[in-house]
């Protein structure tokens, strides 16, 4: 039966619906369980960082490996042609030619969008700029319903940068599907911007602001921390106030409820003390290798072999 | 006591119902000035619906349907009169469009149209009477005052 992904560029998670969404989960779920080293052996995958980025470059890697694929691309911008003045679009176009499906992470908004107008083959965003980056989301999806043995009813926290974090925006989104309760934890200028909120009130998703973790840490099945991004802020006072307003160490899960399991999309700086790693709420390195199951379902899917 | 406040023409277009004060902004958007043609424009005339309002005349030119987009965005009450022989030969309100394409500069200066000669597209999105703008690239929302015009 046709998924309706074959050829199908993935730019925003905004464009998967639910059914949609889950198909590739279920996918994830598969292939971690029994892996297909065959399924996309012949194919190419164009792997384009105009942006350096270690976790979702080897991760994307890696999947098409795996499945027997092989890969070409670059790392660094500084090897590609786009020091020599080319546009992405021409980049593109021209890699297309030689692979079947790209992923791509570039520095501006917008820049997976017009690459998919430059080639008929599938492109998978793996970030532009501050806008979206839907293999994290569905990696952190395919996780928390890992963890939690379900999607729907959960009470989840986010806390930190939420008002420059791309993660946590495009995560509630998803999550809209699956009626959550949101505990938003950060400081008024770090706050989840109002035209997020407002989706959610139309959604009729509950929600509600907080200050601290103590607050919510007892009520909550997710606690998903952010890192408080530097480069996001022009203004380095507002950072200087918020760097170590958050930070996570196993006193703080005294009172969490035993289901309860952090998630962070990583790397982490001072927000998450590593003496969390060894408590049984910590579940930030099974999120990170989840990416690469969930990656390879979106690779066997948009080529037309899952 | 004058005629006319601003003189009927023959030919052309008459641009009525324009918000207050909007006037000038929509001869720059359509670059008006730069047409050699009479154009003339009042402001701060009585108007039952909406208090106060502008009128621009243009004369000896017809507007298109893409200019109408224009000023929808700047002025969504405004209705085009199209006049041929002094008179009123079609008259119209103007409509949102569906998208608006290589008319609106992105705000968003990390947007990848502003970097790279990318056709500019933008999502109309319905809210009462607020008329907000959707980026294709981008995806970031901004109220119709945030943009400029090509």
């Amino acid at each position: 039966m046709p998924t309706g992904f074959t050829g199908r560029d993935i730019i925003s998670i905004k464009e998967l619906n639910k059914k949609e969404i889950l198909l590739v989960l279920n996918q994830a779920e598969k292939l971690k369980r029994a892996p297909e080293p065959e399924l996309l052996k012949g194919c190419v995958m164009g792997s384009c960082f105009f942006e350096p980025s270690t976790r979702t470059r080897l991760s994307f890697e890696t999947a098409m490996q795996r499945l027997g694929g092989s890969v070409i691309g670059f790392a660094d911008p500084g090897v590609s042609s786009a020091t020599k003045g080319e546009t992405l679009y021409d980049s593109i176009r021209i890699i297309g030619q030689y692979a079947d499906v790209i992923t791509m992470r570039h520095p501006l908004d917008g820049a997976a969008r017009r690459a998919a107008e430059a080639t008929e083959k599938p492109i998978i965003n793996g970030g532009d700029g501050a806008n979206q980056h839907p293999t994290q989301t569905l990696l952190d999806l395919f996780t928390i319903r890992e963890c939690q043995k379900r999607l729907t009813n959960l009470s989840i926290a986010m806390v930190g940068d939420l008002k420059y974090g791309r993660t946590v925006h495009s995560l509630a989104q998803a999550l809209i599907h699956f009626q959550p309760t949101f505990y938003f934890v950060a400081p008024d200028f770090l706050q989840m911007p109002d035209h997020l909120l407002e989706q959610l009130r139309e959604a009729g998703i509950k929600y509600s602001l907080k200050k601290t973790i103590e607050e919510v840490v007892n009520k909550v099945d997710i606690l998903y921390l952010t890192r408080i991004q530097k480069e996001r802020f022009s203004d380095i006072s507002e950072y200087e106030k918020a760097k170590n307003l958050y930070v996570l160490d196993v006193p703080l899960l005294a009172k969490a409820k035993p289901n309860l399991r952090v998630l962070h999309p990583l790397p982490r700086v001072n927000e998450l003390s590593p003496a969390v790693d060894s408590t049984p709420y910590a579940y930030y390195f099974e999120q990170a290798a989840n990416g690469l199951y969930v990656r390879q379902a979106l690779l066997g899917l948009v080529l037309g072999k899952l | 006591m004058r005629a006319y406040k601003v003189f009927a023409i023959k030919d052309g277009t008459v641009i009525d119902h324009i918000p207050n004060g909007k006037g000038l902004r929509l001869i720059a958007a359509l670059k008006l000035n730069d047409m050699n043609t009479v154009l003339t424009m009042g402001t701060h005339f009585t108007s039952k619906r909406l208090g106060r309002k502008d009128i621009v005349k243009i004369e000896h030119k017809e507007l298109s349907p893409s200019e109408v987009n224009q000023v929808c965005l700047f002025a969504p009450t405004a209705t085009i009169n199209i006049i041929r022989e002094h008179k009123v030969v079609k008259k119209f309100t103007v409509a949102v469009p569906p998208v608006f394409t290589e008319l609106v500069i992105c705000p968003n200066s990390r947007c990848i149209t502003n970097h790279e000669r990318t056709p500019s597209t933008f999502y109309p999105l319905a809210d009462g009477e607020r008329l907000r703008l959707r980026c294709h690239y981008c995806e970031k929302i901004f109220s119709h005052e945030e943009v400029s015009l090509r």
